[in-house]
């Protein structure tokens, strides 16, 4: 793996299948008494977040904290930054207090990308999710929940498997880390959304589109429905809630159409009623809170990848096996 | 001044055939049940990589011995390593505990090689996490010295003293198609590539 | 005055020649010219051009000091070998009265490196509400004749409309920054595939597009002159050169950046590419070189932007858009319109000197290298190849997309009305100018 983990496109098919098959050992640990391992002690992980989100930073921090991280949350509300204080000094003040990773969400895309590639800080960069680019570790715990119910085992891809993005894919990035990382895993993702939340270009993507849910849903495997805000009808994105919620919302007789194996996914959080009705949200084959739960795991995999080996200045740094050639110190 | 001349590397040599091996692992574990009078309680844990066949040959002996099934699992000590920093991060191996857990139980720990113990005492860490164990016990089919921790082994298959400049191979035929124990200059495998492609395993130096 | 012998030059790319300056002017040109000069250069394998002209300078002066002044702006047109730039009119405060741009103007004039024409601004503080009074920046000691709102679009079709109009009176022309405000509301890089992928906020060309067909009609409907401004797309130059082919009085520029670089270059969510209009894709830029090469597009004009360190260094979406490019803008145009074949050095004089001095209605700049004519020159050595080192820029900022990057060619001297602003590559000591 490389040093950061900015964009689901910097991970290899190897890469990914790593994280989601120590991910899979990392899900053992939820059912121990002591949930915890001495991996990363003496590791510094910031979580710097510019925007709220009370899910992603609680998850990341479980995650560091089941690794023995030292765990400093730095949150841009009530902070310097608030007050002007630039990325850059931000960043050079984390590196002066010795961080040796930040989780960073920012509402600004390319923030993660801009810290990687500045020499604000040497510690890894882990996305927590850029504006309207990419949440790499949300794409990370969906392809688990997706592997665990459509191919599960240890080593095993997403081959063939058709998945369905619904909604807000302009606006999304979770629609595009994804679309990298599902397509890395070998499987097929279609977009369904009404034309003017699609991005221009889309046609470029590794991906299939559609403007019709109800035929798609027969060939899907997995159902992935993305949050609408509401403020988007007020751009005229489209023309009512009601509008939206008939043609592109799931409810229990749209489900009905889907092959009896299929799941029903959503990154949260949910606006119920709107993309997804409470019976669909509410039925065992919607993923939403065994998808938080795997979302601890993914990230205890990914930090453990990135912190929990020697940390090289540059390059990539290849998984070793516990039993390779070791020499002697 | 003295030019230095660097020894010929010694290619590895037998020490435990097939047979060995097998009588070893019979003596052993006859042994446990001795000494955990008929092995009631025990939970065997083989500690990633070999250690996990030769607990389940160890295994497959108890139950001819006892009758009996002995709960098994496995063990990956990866994440309590006291020397991750100095490599890349590794691909975790599976832990597996028996449904009846370790609390209360006798808890035999089943390794290959025992070396400086920073093995053991990286597994002694991950089973504090697991539970509590009535005690914890260690066998091994070869004990080849130099002890960094304070550590000892309760089942020994082979005391093999062997210098620094060794490296001890376990081979078996669960993992590498042949049952042998061979000792040979680090340096050797080390030095010699052709050397290492005629080896399918690797020898066992201090962790 | 300091006469100068430049030795063996090719003017506009031709045979060697000598040309003999002095007195402000172009005394002699010939083989072997046998006079006496203070300073005599051997210009072997180099071109002589006219002075260049830049239609869209930002000198920021006054108001932002930090990113630039009026001295090391026009320093820095001197470096890249022109003699006259138009100074955008978007400063604090803006250039909406007489009183300001006579400002700007007369610290040009002080300064001695560079002619500094300022351009004011259509509307009052660049509001889009209110014309500026247009009329008293015209009789001012500037004698201002381009008027911009640059930055911001005039998108109000009456206000466009009257203000064509109403420049008729002194042959003055509307510079359009062509941007629908609508369409590009959180607009952060060019609309397409990269900004899909990127994550960014779009500017589609079809807001450019858009302003710019309503402004062809309308100032062929009002019969007034428009000046587009960094046209940045292959639809707009299509428009334009429907225009044209009607007969419309429609002029238009391109930036040195837009004829290079694409929107490839953001991935690497570096600010230093962010400008606006911003770079485009690999097939506008192919029309772009077309359109300059045959002519649809008049001129090359910088819109050199300078901005201090701390507006690029940042993440994309808070940094300030914009780009230097006096000190490239030759280099630039040699590597895509000369060394491709598109232009030869006479096509490179018409589209950085004759025709901007023309829309902007110079009558001391842009003239032909000829006896008589006045000594606005720039001696270029076309076969120099370097890395291009911002350290030695003479522009107070360094936000140059071409750090680094092997350009050719190098500006060797540059004449004033026969002064030498900068002579060996180096710029000339203040107290030998004025």
């Amino acid at each position: 793996m490389k040093r950061h983990l900015v964009s689901a496109a910097d991970l290899s098919r190897d890469d990914a299948l790593l994280v989601l098959d120590t991910a899979e050992e990392l899900a053992q640990l939820s059912g121990r008494a002591v949930k915890k391992l001495p991996t990363l002690r003496g590791r510094t992980v910031v979580n710097l977040f510019f925007e709220d989100s009370t899910r992603t930073k609680t998850s990341f921090e479980v995650a560091e904290k089941r690794l023995s991280a030292d765990v400093i949350n730095f949150s841009a509300k009530g902070s310097s930054v608030s007050k002007g204080e630039s990325l850059k000094d931000t960043a050079l003040t984390l590196q002066a207090m010795g961080a040796d990773a930040v989780v960073i969400r920012h509402h600004a895309s390319g923030a993660p990308a801009r810290l990687a590639q500045s020499d604000w800080l040497h510690g890894s960069v882990i996305n927590a999710g850029d504006g309207t680019h990419e949440h790499p570790t949300q794409a990370l715990l969906d392809a688990f929940t997706m592997r665990r119910h459509l191919n599960p085992g240890s080593g095993k891809d997403l081959a063939g498997r058709r998945v369905t993005i619904v909604g807000d894919i302009l606006h999304s990035r979770v629609a595009r880390s994804n679309v990298h990382l599902l397509t890395t895993l070998g499987a097929q993702v279609t977009f369904v959304a009404p034309p003017t939340l699609l991005p221009i270009g889309i046609e470029q993507w590794p991906c299939e589109i559609s403007y019709d849910l109800d035929s798609v849903l027969p060939k899907t495997d997995a159902l992935m429905m993305l949050r609408v805000q509401r403020e988007r009808m007020n751009a005229a994105f489209f023309p009512t809630e009601r509008e939206y919620s008939r043609r592109y919302g799931l409810d229990g007789v749209r489900m009905a159409q889907l092959p009896e194996h299929a799941i029903v996914m959503h990154p949260g959080p949910m606006v119920r009623g709107m993309e997804i009705t409470a019976e669909v949200a509410d039925s065992p084959r919607c993923t939403v809170v065994e998808q938080v739960a795997n979302g601890v795991s993914v990230r205890m995999a990914v930090l453990y990848l990135l912190l929990g080996g020697a940390v090289f200045a540059d390059g990539p740094t290849e998984p070793a096996r516990t039993d390779s050639v070791e020499t002697a110190q | 001044m003295t030019t230095h001349q660097e020894p010929t590397p010694r290619p590895p040599h037998q020490v435990l055939d097939g047979t060995d091996i097998a009588r070893v692992i019979t003596r052993i574990a006859h042994e446990i049940v001795e000494r955990a009078k008929g092995a009631e309680d025990v939970v065997l844990l083989g500690i990633h990589t070999r250690g996990v066949h030769l607990a389940r040959r160890l295994h497959g002996r108890l139950a001819q011995i006892t009758g009996r099934e002995i709960p098994l699992g496995t063990l990956d000590i990866t994440m309590y390593r006291d020397d991750l920093r100095l490599k890349p991060a590794r691909a975790l191996e599976h832990t597996e505990i028996p449904p009846g857990g370790i609390d209360g139980k006798l808890v035999v720990l089943v390794d290959d090689v025992l070396f400086s113990g920073r093995t053991i005492r990286a597994a002694l860490d991950a089973l504090n996490d697991i539970g509590r164990p009535r005690a914890v016990q260690l066998a091994v089919l070869v004990d080849r010295g130099h002890r960094e921790l304070p550590i000892r082994a309760d089942y020994v298959g082979k005391n093999l003293p062997t210098s620094l400049r060794e490296a001890v191979q376990v081979r078996l035929s669960d993992a590498d198609g042949v049952d042998a124990v061979l000792v040979g200059d680090r340096d050797y495998a080390a030095r010699s590539s052709q050397a290492l492609a005629s080896q399918p395993t690797e020898p066992h130096l201090p962790e | 005055m300091t006469s100068y012998l430049i030795r063996n030059a090719k003017i506009l790319g031709g045979a060697p020649q000598d040309l003999h300056l002095a007195d402000g002017v172009i005394k002699e040109i010939g083989t072997g010219l046998a006079v006496e000069a203070d300073i005599e250069i051997d210009a072997t394998g180099m071109i002589v051009l006219p002075g260049l002209v830049d239609l869209h300078t930002h000198l920021r002066e006054p108001g932002r000091e930090d990113a630039e002044t009026v001295l090391t702006g026009t320093q820095a047109a001197a470096m890249g070998g022109f003699t006259a730039v138009h100074a955008m009119a978007n400063t604090t405060p803006v250039a909406d009265t007489a009183g300001v741009v006579e400002q700007v103007w007369r610290l040009g004039q002080e300064a001695g490196y560079c002619d500094v024409q300022p351009v004011g601004a259509v509307t009052v503080g660049l509001g889009g509400k209110k014309l500026a009074e247009l009329g008293a920046m015209h009789e001012s000691a500037a004698g201002v004749r381009v008027f911009s709102d640059d930055g911001k679009c005039v998108d109000d079709a009456v206000l466009m409309r009257r203000a064509l109009e109403y420049v008729k009176a002194f042959d003055g022309v509307v510079a359009q920054h062509a941007q629908e405000p609508r369409l590009t509301e959180g607009a952060q890089m060019n609309e397409g595939q990269v900004s899909g992928e990127l994550g960014l906020g779009g500017w589609p060309a079809v807001a450019e597009e858009s302003i710019i067909a309503r402004d062809v009609l309308l100032s062929a409907h009002v019969g007034s002159r428009l000046h587009v401004c960094h046209v940045s797309t292959a639809g707009s130059v299509e428009i334009i050169r429907w225009a044209k082919g009607k007969g419309w009085d429609v002029t238009a520029e391109v930036t040195p950046h837009h004829l290079l670089l694409t929107d490839e270059l953001v991935r690497s969510y570096d600010p230093v590419y962010k400008v606006n209009p911003p770079l485009r894709t690999a097939e506008d830029v192919q029309a772009l070189r077309k359109a300059l090469a045959d002519g649809t597009i008049d001129a090359v004009a910088t819109d050199h932007a300078p901005h201090p360190a701390e507006d690029k260094d940042c993440e994309w979406a808070v940094a300030a858009m914009g780009m230097v490019g006096l000190e490239t803008a030759l280099s630039v145009v040699q590597q895509t319109m000369v060394d491709t074949g598109l232009l030869n050095w006479e096509g490179v004089a018409d589209r950085m000197s004759h025709r901007p001095a023309r829309i902007g209605r110079l009558t001391g700049h842009g003239r032909p290298v000829s006896v008589g004519e006045p000594a606005n020159l720039v001696l270029f050595d076309p076969a120099y190849r370097g890395a291009v080192n911002p350290d030695s820029f003479a522009t107070r900022s360094r936000n140059t997309p071409y750090r680094g990057m092997d350009l050719p060619g190098r500006v060797h001297a540059t004449f004033l009305r026969g002064r030498a602003t900068v002579l060996a590559g180096e710029l000339a000591e203040r107290d030998g100018l004025v």
